[in-house]
């Protein structure tokens, strides 16, 4: 039997599989947004959002089977390491980015803007977030495209996902259908990759109006 | 005291880690209606006193009462809703439209659609922009000049009694300031607003001040005046120096040809007529009132035409720079349609400079300083 035989027969099992993939990423980047954005709101005029920058790079260093690992302590198995995982992951692309995209906005236009007499929250929300959006929704975006492939480990906290079809594989090697397996996940995940990146780019130019795609 | 619009009083602000404050127990007192400006050297404290007056900065002590109210207590961003505010970087929203950056204030003091957009047509009017041409640009798709234009009109928009402008010609070639300056002095005499207005040229703070604040360093206030009395009556060593050479010939940019004594004597002859008899070596000649050429009382032939009159507006300093052009020692005068109204010439520019002044080595003066 070929790979696309193989593929056809266990279609449901795969397009199951990619969808608690999906949905694992989704649950990380979501969790990683609801934090990170009002931490990066919060610290990103003042000092302390060097010390946050610095501790969501330092998730980013440590292996990612060690981190699944080591979640599985106080998390047990399963879904919850493998989502919380991804969010640590996800921290630091969606945390710099926003505090870099705020930083970047122009200060002048933000002066004027308190001088008009627009609030610190109108401020925030009429100029800076809408001048920032583009370089965060670009955080957003690597975010993605990193845990993607991590999310795959999360088979080996018994968590959801493309990640099993890999492991069976890996563990099945030598037997008939192993590398297909194998094949089937990693497949998976760079289809997957191709269309959250085809998502993120459309939305990056939703956020950039026209106005600042002019060139000066 | 209600005809002071601004009063900055024992105002203070230190930066936290410098050692000397920025401004020192500047007390100054700012009329309503008039255009005062703030010109000094660099760091002298300009923009933080224009700062502190709509509290973008917070004073270190002082106080700052504006229509006789203090207003050191109050929540800035309802105060700042009542002052203009147009800075050099204009700080447009690039994000948004002309008409939406012009619509900033209104629109966060809840005025009706109908009303937004009529006030941004007139404001672009105002400012010299076609509305249906402007309105939906983008700040990026404008020039230099036409965003500080904008800018202007952002400031104006809800109509505030008071407006802060911070060297908002400052980044613009020579040509394009010198209109807007005009067209703020146009607006201005339209809309009578207490505008206090920074810069580090002398020049401009000449022309556009109604009174003059000169900064020498830590928002000391060297000396506040009129422009006239700041060039012929130097408080100090400081503003004479920063006056700079030329004081005499700065201050012919302070009188319109307006409101100088024009000769009407010059001999003139209709176009086509015989020329009369004269005692000038050169006649005008007018055609449908329009002063057209020089002619020449001898022979009546080889002409030269009339180059560079000039019209109401124009400033002293504009006619002495067209005799000079024009090698001559008599400029002809026009009203504001090229009318010929009669000439100007060197020896009456002369008495004006001298008008009120015994020597042209300035002198120093007792009076004027404000502290
Ligand atoms: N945010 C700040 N923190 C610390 N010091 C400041 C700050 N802003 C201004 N200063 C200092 O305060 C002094 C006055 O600055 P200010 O900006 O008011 O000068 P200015 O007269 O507007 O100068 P310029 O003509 O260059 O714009 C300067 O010595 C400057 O270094
Ligand atoms: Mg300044």
């Amino acid at each position: 039997m070929g790979f696309i035989e193989y593929t056809a027969d266990s279609m449901p099992a795969l397009l199951g599989a990619t969808l608690e993939h999906t949905v694992l990423v989704l649950q990380g980047l979501g969790l990683a947004v609801l934090i990170g954005l009002p931490l990066a709101l919060l610290t990103y005029r003042h000092r302390s959002r060097g010390a946050v920058l610095a501790v969501a790079g330092v998730f980013l260093t440590i292996p990612s089977y060690a981190l699944f690992g080591l979640l599985i302590t106080p998390l047990g198995l399963g879904t919850a390491p493998s989502v919380i995982a991804l969010t640590l992951y996800a921290f630091l692309p969606v945390i710099r980015n926003t505090v870099v995209g705020l930083r970047e906005v122009d200060p002048a236009v933000v002066e004027s803007a308190r001088g008009m007499g627009l609030s610190r929250t109108q401020t925030l929300l009429q100029v800076e977030l809408p001048l920032a959006l583009p370089v965060i929704v670009t955080g957003l975006r690597v975010a993605t495209q990193m845990i993607l492939g991590i999310a795959a480990i999360a088979a080996a906290v018994n968590g959801p996902g493309l990640g099993n079809l890999i492991l069976q594989g890996l563990t099945s090697a030598g037997t008939p259908f192993a590398v297909y397996l194998t094949l089937q996940g990693v497949i998976g995940i760079v289809v997957l990759a191709i269309l959250f990146d085809l998502f993120f780019a459309a939305l990056g130019r939703l956020t950039t109006t026209r106005g600042m795609m002019i060139r000066a | 005291m209600p005809d002071h619009m601004i009063q900055l009083v024992e105002l203070t602000k230190s930066y936290p880690g410098q050692s000397e404050p920025a401004v020192d127990a500047l007390t100054l007192d700012i009329p309503e209606g008039e255009i005062v400006v703030f010109v000094g050297p660099s760091g002298c404290g300009k923009t933080t006193t224009m700062k502190l007056i709509n509290r973008l900065i917070e004073p270190t002590s002082g106080r700052i009462l504006l229509n006789g109210a203090d207003v050191t207590g109050s929540d800035p961003d309802e105060l700042r809703r009542g002052i203009g505010y147009a800075i050099q970087q204009t700080g447009l929203f690039p994000h948004r439209t002309v008409a939406e950056n012009i619509a900033t204030v209104p629109k966060l003091l809840k005025w009706g659609t109908e009303r937004v957009r009529a006030r941004v047509d007139e404001l672009l009017t105002m400012v010299g922009l076609d509305p249906a041409e402007y309105r939906g640009r983008y700040p990026k798709q404008l020039s230099g000049g036409q965003q500080q234009r904008v800018g202007v009109a952002r400031a104006l928009a809800a109509d505030p009694p008071v407006l802060l402008m911070d060297e908002p010609f400052g980044a613009i070639d020579p040509l394009t300031r010198e209109t807007l300056q005009n067209e703020l002095l146009r607006i201005q005499r339209e809309i009578r607003k207490t505008i206090v207005f920074v810069t580090h040229d002398i020049d401009e703070a000449v022309k556009i001040g109604d009174r003059i604040a000169i900064f020498s360093e830590h928002g000391r206030v060297a000396q506040y005046d009129t422009p006239e009395k700041v060039l012929s009556e130097p408080a100090d060593e400081f503003v004479a120096d920063f006056i700079g050479a030329g004081a005499s010939v700065k201050r012919l940019s302070l009188t319109r040809v307006a409101d100088a004594a024009v000769a009407t004597d010059w001999p003139t002859v209709q176009r086509g007529e015989q020329p009369r008899e004269s005692d000038r070596e050169f006649l005008l000649v007018l055609d449908e009132g329009r002063a057209v050429e020089w002619l020449p009382r001898r022979d009546g032939r080889g002409g030269l035409p009339v180059l560079n009159a000039v019209g109401p507006d124009h400033t002293l300093y504009d006619a002495l720079n067209a005799m000079l052009t024009n090698n001559s020692d008599v400029v002809v005068v026009t009203d504001a349609e090229g009318t010929y109204r009669g000439t100007l010439d060197m020896p009456a520019i002369q008495d004006l400079i001298h008008a009120d002044d015994t020597t042209s080595v300035p002198r120093r003066a007792t009076k004027g300083e404000v502290r």
